[in-house]
């Protein structure tokens, strides 16, 4: 508080705060935040990978945060960025998992629907100058096939393929795209689950927000399985294979 | 009742003069069932449902007046909702049948406002295992194994007796209340009817309709059963 400043005679001197002013607010800062979340479509469906880790700062603060979220009965929800935002969501998803239920008519929420529905919340919030921290990717399992989708803190949606988000955007996603496209309807869940321990390998080595236990959630037409935690070993070879710093010789 | 009767008592006559409705809490889950009496044969089956889901883990059947029973479970799922943003996790059986009791007592309070004309049955699955409750006009509220309102609640009530509740598994509870709402049904005196069946099991924990064929294969069995009563007769 200011109570000192000087003003003049039309203009007293005035705390700058005080009880009666707006409180602080953190809403535009993350504060406990999670690092990449990987997904890629195959033969059966939609896998999706995250390591457990919600880091405070550089603080691997807690190493059990579980951040894919199973959504009704054929979606997983997996998120980066600010946990406390994530747990909202998945709380304001519940709910309306719950008011759908009410009706009992056999009509459930399917994938797409939680994707546009994350996509018109995301965008409503930035427009309030109170986004949700969050990159958000929504796997599932509708009408026959895997549904893979992405949504954006400001709003910002697409469906594709191989979605990694965070720093796996940059290390995983060239991976991914490189095994996966063209060929969604023939990998098998073994080479799925390679391709994606592969990357949490390679993750654990070079994002330094990341953790050797990961979850994965698989979609299928039987429904969805969220596993884990798996541990990957560190293989320091990495750095020798590759070079200096990812700079493939 | 003395000459000048109370709002209560002319709410709970209101549920004494509708179809009867029924719960049952056995061994591993609920079943509520209700003979909804068919205002006109114009209506599309199933609708003007009785029974309705309140949180995935409970459900609610009512007897009485129609638009009474439909604010009681407008009330109940608020507090469902609010309960779950307060503590993130469901309400329990006993708490919302608190909550929905103090509601309903309310308005038993106040000139600018009368009773319900309903009573609601309560039954829900927590980590207690299977709760149910029946809440009256007034806003008593106990806690039951098997409850009856409405119409034919005395001889519901008499049939529920005969059954051995803490032995019974959800899957006979469902023919068993099937046959008691036949049992209770006056052909000759009633409208015609609709049953209602819904269950909620220990081991999915999720209030849902009862399926089709099982349903069926239950009103079957009940109608048969009822038939050979005749017979024997």
């Amino acid at each position: 508080m200011d109570h000192f400043s000087q003003g003049n005679i039309n203009y007293p001197p005035q705390p700058r705060s005080d009880a009666f002013s707006d409180p602080t607010t953190q809403t535009l800062n993350p504060i406990v935040v999670g690092s990449s979340v990987l997904a890629i479509k195959y033969k059966d469906g939609v896998m999706l990978a995250a390591d457990t880790l919600a880091s405070f700062g550089s603080l691997a603060r807690f190493r059990d945060c579980e951040r894919l979220y199973r959504v009704g009965d054929f979606t997983v929800l997996g998120a980066s960025g600010d946990i406390s935002d994530f747990q909202y969501t998945t709380h304001l998803l519940d709910t309306l998992v719950v008011e759908e239920y009410y009706t009992n008519d056999g009509h459930v929420l399917k994938p797409p629907n939680i994707y546009e529905y994350l996509s018109r919340l995301t965008y409503g919030k930035r427009n309030k100058f109170d986004p949700l921290l969050n990159s958000y990717v929504i796997g599932g399992f509708d009408g026959g096939e895997g549904f893979l989708g992405y949504v954006g803190h400001l709003g910002t949606s697409y469906q594709s393929s191989t979605i990694a988000t965070g720093i796996g955007a940059h290390i995983a996603q060239p991976i991914l795209r490189k095994v996966v496209e063209g060929r969604e309807n023939t990998i098998t869940e073994e080479e799925a689950i390679q391709v994606l321990e592969d990357c949490e390998k390679i993750l654990y080595c070079r994002d330094g927000r990341s953790l050797n236990y990961y979850q994965r959630a698989k979609i299928t037409a039987q429904g969805v399985e969220i596993s884990g935690p798996h541990k990957v070993e560190g293989d320091w070879q990495y750095g020798v294979k590759f070079g200096k710093y990812g700079n493939f010789k | 009742m003395s000459s000048i009767g109370t709002g209560v008592e002319y709410a709970a006559k209101a549920v004494d003069n509708s179809g009867t409705a029924i719960g049952l809490r056995v061994k591993d889950g609920i079943v509520l069932a209700v003979e909804k009496l068919l205002q006109s044969k114009l209506l599309v089956p199933i609708s003007n449902r009785l029974i309705q889901t309140v949180d995935t883990h409970i459900g609610v059947a009512t007897a009485g007046l129609l638009a009474d029973g439909r604010h009681i479970i407008n009330r109940a799922r608020d507090e469902a909702e609010s309960f779950r943003n307060n503590y993130r996790i469901q309400i329990p059986g006993k708490v919302i049948a608190d909550r929905v009791g103090q509601y309903v007592q309310a308005y038993t309070l106040y000139s600018s406002v009368r009773p319900f004309g309903s009573s609601a049955i309560i039954g829900a699955v927590d980590n207690e295992g299977p709760q149910l409750y029946m809440i009256e006009p007034s806003g008593v509220y106990w806690g039951y194994y098997g409850c009856a309102i409405g119409k034919g609640k005395q001889v519901a009530k008499t049939e529920i007796e005969k059954l051995n509740l803490s032995e019974l598994c959800v899957r006979d509870a469902v023919n068993a209340a099937a046959k008691i709402i036949y049992t209770v049904h006056d052909d000759s005196k009633d409208k015609a009817f609709e049953l209602e069946l819904s269950w909620i099991t220990n081991e999915t924990k999720r209030h849902e309709f009862v399926p089709r064929e099982i349903a069926e294969e239950a009103e079957r069995l009940a109608k048969d059963s009822l038939n050979e009563e005749m017979e024997d007769d």
